[in-house]
């Protein structure tokens, strides 16, 4: 899923300062998941806003709701009666949700709460780590099940580098090295022989290099 | 083995000669005669001068530039090129200027992480590997052929070359990553700078095992010791440096003033040994910060002058 | 046993309970201060709900503070059960430093707004 965390509560402020009726939006999908964005995440930001203005002396509105998604229309439009009554919303789910967000209710001012980082999974609760670049071309039938175009810091795909040191990464302790994981991944399936392969420059274009993207099943659509 | 591009390195190897190469570090700033004094010191005992490439990511004279200097001065240059700043567009472009001005030798390299230099904003290119680009230099020469497909006119006559560390690990691999290399093009190996003599043999017994020294000449790194500091920060900071408590150990046993000399003598004592190591093919001598040392080593190893081929 | 009066006492099984929300409303509804008191360390009934009682205090300490407000209005304590009178003790230091800071900021508002309606 998509992994986010919190804005740092001074920038949040910072940007609603001038407004007098703000919602706080958020998303019960993946930001819930990683504690950045859901119900009680809404809530907690609720309550530090509040806080905020009444120590300042003003008088504010700060709303709570939080949608199934915001990456889907269905969802947004169950705010459509309510939203006319603020003048600026938070939306504390990913980057898509908050552009859905502002597109759906294109009038409105609306602000993010979350820094959306990256594609990821829940490694033991409390952590996330990234696992994909949706380089749009996967590759992980021939490196074991990992991906070095998002666990290699310099996704090279003929790796490892020289500059790793007992399994970490060159540039933090605390990061595998992605070729190490591969290596002694096909090691333990037995497939080696994948490892020996030079494998020759990838088609990038199908990543985020070839310009924003889009995905269409015709089948699906009406 | 007979040379295939003008290269002076190719000529020397398939001669049988040793040979012996060196690096340039260029400056910080737009003035080309630092590249220019470096070159006329260590020029004449060495076979060809490696320019680095924004090492460790720290913004430099571009190597291209600075291998044109050199190679206007009557020097050989090796262009090293690393894949972290420049797509396949940009890396094809200077290899088709390289050739332009008789450039010949190319060392192909992922490059150090931007993390690590002076800029560590910047968003990272990496279109290619190190391998990969020796596959891409080999296409432009072997078949006169861009990435695309497109013929070149007059492509670019490049004696490849590439980096290998034995000392990072794991250690098994590192011959199998060789061996990859050399399978994509790679046509001479500069290795990480020698201290641990035991696992650099150990590495060098399996790549002649697998018989891969006859298709590949390797070229053993060795950095003097300036100081018992240099010593420790490369054991410690430095990333797939392997440096052995006995290297310290030995410097510090002599008196302060005579530490540096002692590391050139450990320089001296070690190309003297590797000379007998098999698969051993020269040396490539990196005195960082200190280019002015080169020539007594290459002298006090027995490897001046050097040879002249056609 | 006794301590001050103005201590209002709510019971959970054990301060793993006590989620951030709780520490949050208490402040926003105008409580001077909370303090969370929970089981020795190491002695928790439940295992660890103490430890995590005791982060959830920082993570909302650090927000007080990002928002302007004191963060020693919110505080961890451990004592054991039966310790009637560390509660009293805890309860005393607790009064005394949020004397110090003042009554609750946002409680101030809200009486301004009382008074001005």
């Amino acid at each position: 899923m998509i992994m986010a965390k919190p804005k740092p509560t001074e920038e949040i402020i910072r940007e609603i300062k001038d407004f007098d009726n703000i919602l706080v939006a958020g998303c019960n999908g993946c930001v819930a998941v990683c504690e950045a964005g859901g119900l009680k995440e809404v809530e907690i930001l609720a309550s530090a806003l509040r806080m905020y203005f009444a120590n300042q002396q003003k008088k504010i509105e700060i709303g709570e709701v939080s949608l199934t998604r915001q990456c889907d229309k269905e969802y947004l439009a169950e705010l459509k009666d309510r939203i006319g009554a603020y003048d600026a919303v938070v939306s504390i789910a990913c980057g898509a949700g908050v552009q859905f967000m502002a597109e759906m209710y294109s009038k409105m001012r609306v602000f993010p709460g979350v820094d959306t980082c990256f594609i990821g999974a829940t490694e033991e609760k409390g952590v996330w780590t990234e696992r994909c670049q949706a380089c749009g071309t996967c590759i992980l039938a021939s490196t074991g099940g990992i991906c070095p175009v998002a666990r290699c810091s310099k996704r090279i795909l003929n790796g490892p580098c020289g500059g790793s040191s007992n399994g970490k990464c060159e540039i933090d302790k605390e990061v595998p090295c992605g070729w190490q994981l591969i290596y002694e991944r096909l090691k333990e399936l037995g497939e080696l022989k994948r490892f020996e392969e030079p494998t020759p420059a990838k088609d990038w274009s199908t990543s985020r290099d070839g310009g924003p993207r889009r995905l269409i099943k015709e089948v699906s659509q009406i | 083995m007979s040379a295939t591009t003008p290269s002076k390195l190719e000529s020397i190897l398939a001669a049988g000669h040793f040979a012996v190469t060196s690096e340039c570090g260029p400056p910080r700033s737009a003035e080309g005669t630092v590249v220019d004094e470096k070159a006329r010191l260590v020029g004449p005992y060495v076979d060809v001068i490696n320019v680095t490439d924004n090492q460790t990511a720290v913004v430099r004279m571009s190597s291209l530039a600075s291998c044109i200097r050199i190679k206007q001065l009557g020097f050989e240059p090796v262009l090293q090129m690393t894949t972290r700043d420049r797509n396949r567009i940009g890396l094809q472009s200077d290899l088709l200027g390289a050739g332009a001005f008789g450039i010949n030798n190319v060392l192909c390299l992922t490059g150090d992480h931007q993390r690590f230099g002076d800029h560590p904003n910047a968003a990272n290119v990496f279109d290619l590997d190190s391998t990969q680009l020796i596959q891409t230099v080999r296409q432009m020469r072997d078949e006169g052929k861009l990435l695309s497909g497109y013929e070149m006119t007059v492509p670019p006559k490049m004696f490849i070359g590439a980096a290998e560390n034995p000392f990072a690990d794991p250690f098994e691999i590192r011959v199998l990553r060789l061996a990859k290399k050399v399978a994509a093009g790679a046509q001479f190996i500069q290795t990480q700078c020698i201290y641990n003599m035991e696992k650099f043999k150990l590495w060098m017994q399996q790549i002649v095992e697998r018989g891969l020294h006859e298709k590949v000449s390797i070229l053993a790194g060795i950095t003097p010791m300036k100081s018992i500091g240099m010593a420790r920060y490369m054991k410690a900071k430095v990333p797939g440096m392997d440096v052995p408590d006995e290297v310290i150990k030995r410097l510090q046993g002599v008196p302060k003033d005579k530490v540096a000399a002692e590391g050139i003598n450990i320089a001296v004592e070690q190309i003297q040994e590797l000379k007998e190591c098999p698969g051993v093919r020269g040396f490539h001598v990196m005195a960082i910060e200190w280019e002015e040392k080169v020539p007594e080593i290459v002298e006090r190893a027995g490897l001046y002058p050097r040879p002249k081929v056609d | 046993m006794t301590y001050p009066s103005n201590i209002r006492i709510v019971k959970v099984p054990c301060t793993g309970r006590v989620a951030i929300i709780h520490l949050m409303k208490a402040i926003e509804k105008g409580a001077d201060g909370v303090f969370v008191a929970g089981c020795m360390e190491g002695d928790c009934h439940f295992q660890a709900g103490n430890l995590r009682a005791k982060k959830r205090v920082t993570y909302v300490r650090e927000l007080l503070q990002s928002i302007g407000m004191e963060p020693d209005r919110v505080a961890m304590y451990n004592l054991s059960s039966g310790e009637g009178p560390r509660f009293a003790e805890i309860s005393r230091e607790m009064t005394d430093k949020i004397r110090q800071l003042g009554p609750n900021p946002v409680r101030a508002q809200g009486a301004r707004k009382a008074e001005a309606a």
